[in-house]
């Protein structure tokens, strides 16, 4: 499948064009108000946000004003995004012992129950064994989602009828990985607006019961973000992870035409890194995040 | 958010306060920091410049008014001309007559159709005493259907499906899923179907392919996209995608109970021109609410006492026009209405922020505005005739005589015989004067204004620009042609 990987693909596409530049770089003349005006439009389209775009565009002035526009301008650009985002790139970290249990949150219709079934693939490519936990006992439907989702997997399912507590469906679930001895366990919830504070103690007790139930655990909590979102995603990124200290996101809609730029307000802000982007509707699109494609991409027409 | 634009206006315009004008350098300043407010509240770039644009020429030129801090005047300017934008509100469907009407709803993945699909046969069977039924046509994604069945059991309202989709193809699918729909509903005697499709990316063409077919075939009295409030920059891409393919006939913003600044309402208003019909507030089916520019323009402007600083300068702008008005009363009861307090009257009113559309409803004057033309220009043209008038002239629009007129004409670049229709006019108006001279102060206002019921506290309801439905939505092919028609004029051109 490699040959249809969204960051491949983006990589392949630089190849072919290595020695063109991308995108507003192909201005011809002087670093003036003009290209700093294209540069600052191109950031702000991609959802990248007043702090960073700030800085990006107040560095490239001092660097640069009056310079020629050459390969080093694209460089030093690319190169202060890709700091911005930097991390290391390892997906899930993975428990010593014991099953590892991933608790994954975010806000309504971001593409959780989706990316959960991509990350128990992701898992399985591994030789690991999955579980997964029904925990949004709210919405309509979604235990039957997810339910789908175990069945084509080939993966063990906890799961309690809508409108029971999820806190205690995730306790059952922490119990039958230990029997089982699964190696992952990866807990959907519902979606919830980060502004619903009765909901978001919610979440917390169910980390916190998945804590008392497996030590170390959740050993990696991930937000769910929609690439298409603006600006919230940030204020998102803020309570959620105050509320269940997320380890890293997941990006997922990055198929479309967004770009999901509010990352990098995330990463400075906050400093929490993107891990996976999801880029389809299917089992195989998720991709381990590669901040320099995502940047290239960033500038790709 | 809102804090940060007032104080960035009142540093850059504090030199202004009580005298001179506004103009495009005395305001860059404080309208950078709008700027970035706009952006922050994720409206689209391009859209946001735009808008500063509107808001610097609208501003431009006019005088400072006393007692009034210029930030004021143009916070009052910048929220106007927000909700006007966002406006009109519309929130009817176009119920068919002779056989069940169609909504369809559409929109990206996760957007809210489903849950929204829900509301709507809630709102339309217990506000509208309609016999809706719900049409799961996704058949994609996991568990879409049961979703649907599992709102339509709480609801209590009936669920068209025929399951999801087989692998190899061979199942339903969500074209003839619709059709069979609708002949269902004619068979039940229910009288308003909702299709909820799958949720799908605008470029992706088969998708996409596939509404457009059901907008074939079905012929949907109203399509709606539904859009998540949190949507950053790319919802201008997205709905204009969906427009084009489907020429929508509303929007539905959801989730709007967080905190999104909802930016994207101005974005999608600006690039679709389709009405904002409805807001989802919650995930329960009862959170479903009309859209009210005024609201959501405060909203993306960050709260705050925007309302108190609105009120504020319509009041000191009524007052002042009130005076004007006054003094222009106490000569009319003289039983003089001069060319000169005519042209004053105009100005007056054009004074009055953006609120030429007033004009246009004044008594009398309306007929000098010809219709489609700018009433700037119309204005200019006005004030081009009197000025190129003598004093006695002004005085005593009797004297003017053929060759007057023509002098009258050289000297503001018309024909002469559009002397002569305006000097027509201004009898009528003369005549409506002395009529008014006899109301009461009220009814005079009423009257010059025209705000009646319509209130200027309901800018939305001045804009007439957006289309609003016919209660026919055209089918593909008549769109097509017209769409094939105007491309020729705009050749043509
Ligand atoms: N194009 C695309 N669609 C996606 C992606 N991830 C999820 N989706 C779709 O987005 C929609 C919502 O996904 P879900 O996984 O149900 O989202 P959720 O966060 O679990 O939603 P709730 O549980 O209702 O809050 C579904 O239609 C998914 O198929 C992605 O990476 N790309
Ligand atoms: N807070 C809040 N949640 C909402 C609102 N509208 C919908 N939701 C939630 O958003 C999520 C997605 O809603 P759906 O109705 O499943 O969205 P959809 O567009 O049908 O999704 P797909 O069919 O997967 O494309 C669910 O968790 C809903 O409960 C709203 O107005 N406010
Ligand atoms: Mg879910
Ligand atoms: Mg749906």
């Amino acid at each position: 499948m490699v040959f249809r990987s969204f960051f491949n693909k983006i990589k392949q596409g630089l190849a072919k064009t290595r020695d063109l530049l991308s995108g507003i770089f192909r201005l011809k003349g002087r670093v003036d108000q003009k290209f700093l005006d294209e540069l600052e439009k191109r950031l702000y389209l991609a959802d990248v946000g007043t702090v960073a775009t700030t800085e990006i565009l107040t560095q490239v002035r001092q660097a640069f004003l009056d310079k020629e526009i050459t390969g080093d301008v694209e460089k030093f650009v690319k190169d202060k995004l890709k700091a911005l985002l930097d991390s290391p790139r390892e997906g899930i970290r993975f428990a010593e012992a014991g099953p590892t249990v991933v608790l994954v949150a975010g806000v309504n219709g971001s593409g959780k129950t989706t990316s959960i079934a991509k990350l128990a693939k992701y898992c399985q490519d591994q030789k690991k064994k999955v579980i997964v936990a029904a925990c949004d006992t709210f919405r309509a439907a979604a235990v039957e989602q997810l339910t789908i989702w175990s069945q084509r997997l080939g993966c063990e399912i906890i799961k309690n009828q809508q409108g029971s507590d999820p806190a205690s469906v995730a306790h059952d679930a922490c119990e039958a990985a230990r029997s089982r001895k699964a190696d992952v366990l990866i807990v959907d919830t519902a979606g919830r607006l980060h502004t619903q504070a009765h909901l978001m103690k919610e979440l917390e007790k169910i980390h916190r019961v998945v804590n008392k139930s497996v030590p170390g655990a959740p050993h990696e909590v991930l937000l769910v973000l929609d690439a298409t979102g603006g600006q919230n995603s940030i204020s998102q990124a803020e309570h959620f992870k105050k509320a269940i200290q997320c380890t890293g996101i997941v990006l997922a809609k990055l198929d479309g035409t967004a770009k999901g730029g509010a990352i990098f307000g995330i990463k400075q802000k906050l400093n929490l890194p993107v891990k996976f982007v999801g880029v389809g509707e299917k089992l195989d699109d998720l991709e381990v995040f590669d901040p320099e494609a995502y940047v290239e991409a960033l500038f790709n027409d | 958010m809102f804090e940060t634009i007032t104080r960035g206006l009142t540093d850059a315009l504090k030199m202004l306060r009580g005298r001179g004008r506004l103009t495009e350098a005395n305001m860059r300043d404080g309208l950078r920091q709008v700027r970035t407010a706009l952006l922050e509240a994720d409206v689209n770039f391009n859209v946001a410049n735009e808008f500063i644009e509107r808001v610097t020429q609208t501003a431009l030129g006019k005088e400072v008014l006393r007692s009034l801090d210029p930030s004021e005047q143009i916070i009052q300017i910048i929220y106007t001309e927000l909700a006007q934008l966002m406006g009109p509100v519309d929130h009817r469907f176009h119920f068919a007559k002779d056989r069940p009407t169609v909504i369809m709803l559409c929109g990206l993945q996760g957007s809210g159709k489903t849950t929204t699909a829900g509301k709507l046969a809630l709102l339309l069977r217990d506000k509208l005493g309609r016999k809706p039924m719900l049409v799961a046509a996704d058949l994609q994604r996991p568990a879409a259907v049961d979703q649907l069945k599992v709102l339509g059991e709480q609801l209590g309202i009936a669920v068209y499906s025929e399951g999801a989709a087989v692998p190899g193809g061979k199942g339903p699918n969500p074209i003839s899923v619709c059709q069979n729909a609708l002949t269902h509903a004619k068979k039940t005697l229910l009288d308003t179907v909702i299709l909820d499709t799958a949720g799908r990316l605008h470029i992706a063409e088969m998708p996409m392919d596939e509404l457009k077919q059901i907008d074939r075939l079905v012929k949907p009295d109203d399509v709606f996209l539904v859009c998540d409030a949190m949507t950053g920059q790319d919802a201008v891409n997205s709905s204009k995608a969906f427009n084009d393919a489907l020429d929508l006939n509303g929007v539905i913003l959801t989730k709007l109970d967080g905190d999104a600044r909802g930016g994207a309402a101005l974005s999608i208003k600006e690039v679709t021109k389709v009405p904002i019909k409805y807001i989802g507030v919650g995930e329960k089916l009862q959170a479903l609410e009309e859209f009210h520019p005024d609201r959501m323009a405060q909203r993306i402007l960050g709260h705050g006492d925007i309302m108190g600083i609105v009120e504020k300068v319509q009041r000191v702008q009524q007052q002042l026009s009130q005076e004007e008005i006054q003094k222009q009363q106490e000569k009319l009861e003289k039983g003089n209405f001069t060319l000169d307090d005519f042209r004053k009257q105009f100005e007056t009113i054009a004074k009055m922020g953006n609120m030429k559309e007033l004009m246009a409803q004044m008594p009398g004057m309306g007929q000098m505005i010809p219709e489609g033309e700018d009433p700037d220009v119309a204005v200019r043209r006005i004030q081009g005739m009197i000025d190129s008038m003598t004093k006695k002239e002004r005085r005593d629009p009797d004297l003017i005589d053929l060759s007057r007129r023509r002098r009258i004409a050289d000297g503001s670049g018309t024909q002469p015989h559009e002397v002569k229709q305006f000097l027509n006019q201004f009898d009528q108006v003369r005549a409506i004067m002395r009529q008014m001279a006899q109301m009461s102060m009220w009814q005079r206002m009423k009257m010059i204004m025209g705000m009646g019921k319509s209130g200027m506290f309901d800018p939305g309801a001045m804009m007439p620009k957006t289309k609003i439905g016919t209660g026919h939505r055209k089918s593909p092919k008549e769109r097509a042609d017209e769409r094939k028609k105007k491309r020729k004029q705009d050749k043509r051109r």
